[in-house]
Parts: structure tokens; C-alpha cells; sequence
């Protein structure tokens, strides 16, 4: 298997623009992957970590509170969000969490049904919002159970963000013999990959196999 | 019946919640390692029953020890 996978060279994958390939990674999941023509794997991140936000954002709020409500922005002194600061990974669908928080704080109503709204302040009598405690009432656990999903969510997508912009971290016995090719200035010249192109570890897929675990 | 005594307060339909979670992390940390997608499953197949084998683990310890106290 190893005889074999070494004879095949590794294909390359074409990172394309590694900056905006991350800066679409995180604006949404997949998103950078499907821009470098790796659309197995921005599919997988689209619909996986997409999913599990949307089902936190579903857990975390209903019809008369607002849907999404444990995904907000506030670093009030009262109230410090440090939650959001992972959810945010997960790019634009976080955005109108931040579009809220700004309207909140310049004493607006809320849009879309109060959507990623920041809850009331207990000393804030201005509005009938329901306040983080009350939130915590009506929703019960499911209130962390969406902050979870929506926080893991948020931290996945850092790991996509990586992957699109320096491609995937390649196996130990894949790395070797990389090194080995390297090492031999007759393969330096013969390959012409950029700094932006990045061996697959698919041409190695024996390696894989054969490794236990 | 302790064991089950403590999982039945905490609910069985708690665990469920677990599984989409094991199942992304597993599938999105498998595709940072891999690039063909019979690989990435592969190894998110190895990874899910890695998480979910030290989640039972830890599961135990804990209602052994919640046992004794």
C-alpha cells in the first residue's frame, strides 16, 4: 500500500487566493471551499456547521420571544456576551445579531420579531422586552442548549476558515514523505506548485488506510 | 440501579441532543485532516466513537463516584 501510494504524486489543490478564500470561509460556512472548487468539503461545512447553528438558533427561541435569542451582542456592563465572541466564527448569519445590538444601544426597536435580539437590562423599564432572566423562564434549558450548538457552531467554522486558507493539515506519513521529495533537489525542480497550492494527501489515501485508528 | 436512577433524573432524551454535536465535530475535524471524502469519513467515523466512547467513560466515573457520595 505505502510502495503504491509512493509511487503516485500527490495531487495539488488549488488554494486560489488563500485570504479571500478564508474571508468567504467565515462570511459563511463552506463558502471559501466552494470558491476554490473544493466542493465535496464546502458542501460538508455548509451544511454541517450551517446546521447546527440554525437548529441553536431554533433551540433558542419561539415564536413570542423571537427566534435566536442566545445569539446576541452586548458587552454591557451589566450584561457581558463573552458567548458571542465564539458564535460570531460562524459569519454572516451572526451579522444581524450586531445590527440588533446597534439599534438597541441607540434606543430603537428591534427588527425581524426581536431575531439575535440583545434581551432587556432589569434597569431599563423603556420597553416590554423580556430581560435575560426571563428569557431563561420561558426558554429553560434549551436556552443552553442553543447557546452550545450556536457557540460550537461558531468555533467549527474557525477550524473551515483554516482549512480554506492553508488547505488540510496533512497525516504524519503523508508530511514524511513530502520532506523526503523535498529533500532530493531533482524533485524541487520538477514540481511547480505555488506557494498557494497545497499537496492532497489523496494520492497517499493508502497510507491512510493502512494506519490504525 | 443506581446508574439508572441518576441517568432517568437526568433524562434519557437529554443524550440526544449530543449526537448532532458528535457528529459535525467529528465530520469537520476529520475534513481539516483530509481531503478525499472517503478518508474524511473514515477517520469522522473513528473520531465520533472516540468522543462518544469518552463520553461513557466519563459518564461512568462520575456516576460511580456520584454513588459514594
Amino acid at each position: 500500500m505505502s510502495a503504491q501510494s509512493a509511487s503516485e504524486s500527490p495531487k495539488p489543490i488549488e488554494l486560489k487566493d488563500p485570504v479571500m478564500a478564508a474571508f468567504l470561509a467565515w462570511l459563511i460556512p463552506g463558502l471559501g471551499h466552494l470558491y476554490q472548487g473544493r466542493i465535496a468539503k464546502g458542501i460538508l461545512f455548509l451544511v454541517g456547521i450551517l446546521g447546527i447553528f440554525m437548529y441553536g438558533v431554533y433551540l433558542g427561541g419561539d415564536r413570542e420571544v423571537g427566534w435566536g435569542r442566545v445569539v446576541y451582542m452586548s458587552f454591557r456592563p451589566e450584561d457581558q456576551r463573552l458567548h458571542f465572541l465564539c458564535q460570531v466564527g460562524v459569519g454572516l448569519p451572526a451579522m444581524p445579531a450586531v445590527i440588533q445590538a446597534v439599534r438597541v444601544r441607540s434606543e430603537r426597536a428591534p427588527l425581524w420579531g426581536c431575531l439575535m435580539a440583545p434581551p432587556r437590562l432589569p434597569s431599563d423599564r423603556s420597553s416590554d422586552r423580556p430581560t435575560l432572566d426571563d428569557l431563561h423562564k420561558r426558554l429553560h434549558h434549551y436556552f443552553e442548549l442553543g447557546t452550545l450548538y450556536t457557540m460550537i457552531a461558531g468555533l467549527l467554522n474557525i477550524l473551515a476558515i483554516y482549512d480554506a486558507w492553508a488547505g488540510p493539515v496533512l497525516e504524519e506519513s503523508v508530511k514524511e514523505e513530502k520532506e523526503e521529495k523535498d529533500s532530493s533537489p531533482a524533485e524541487v525542480e520538477s514540481s511547480s506548485g505555488g506557494s498557494d497550492v497545497k499537496a492532497s494527501e489523496s494520492g497517499a489515501e493508502g497510507d491512510c488506510a493502512s494506519k490504525p485508528g | 440501579m443506581w446508574p439508572s436512577v441518576i441517568f432517568a433524573q437526568l433524562g434519557w432524551s437529554y443524550f440526544w441532543y449530543a449526537a448532532p454535536l458528535v457528529a459535525v465535530i467529528s465530520l469537520v475535524y476529520a475534513a481539516t485532516r483530509h481531503e478525499d471524502l472517503r478518508s474524511i469519513f473514515r477517520h469522522a467515523f473513528g473520531c465520533a466513537t472516540w468522543i462518544v466512547g469518552l463520553m461513557v467513560v466519563v459518564g461512568v466515573v462520575m456516576a460511580v463516584i456520584s454513588a459514594w457520595l
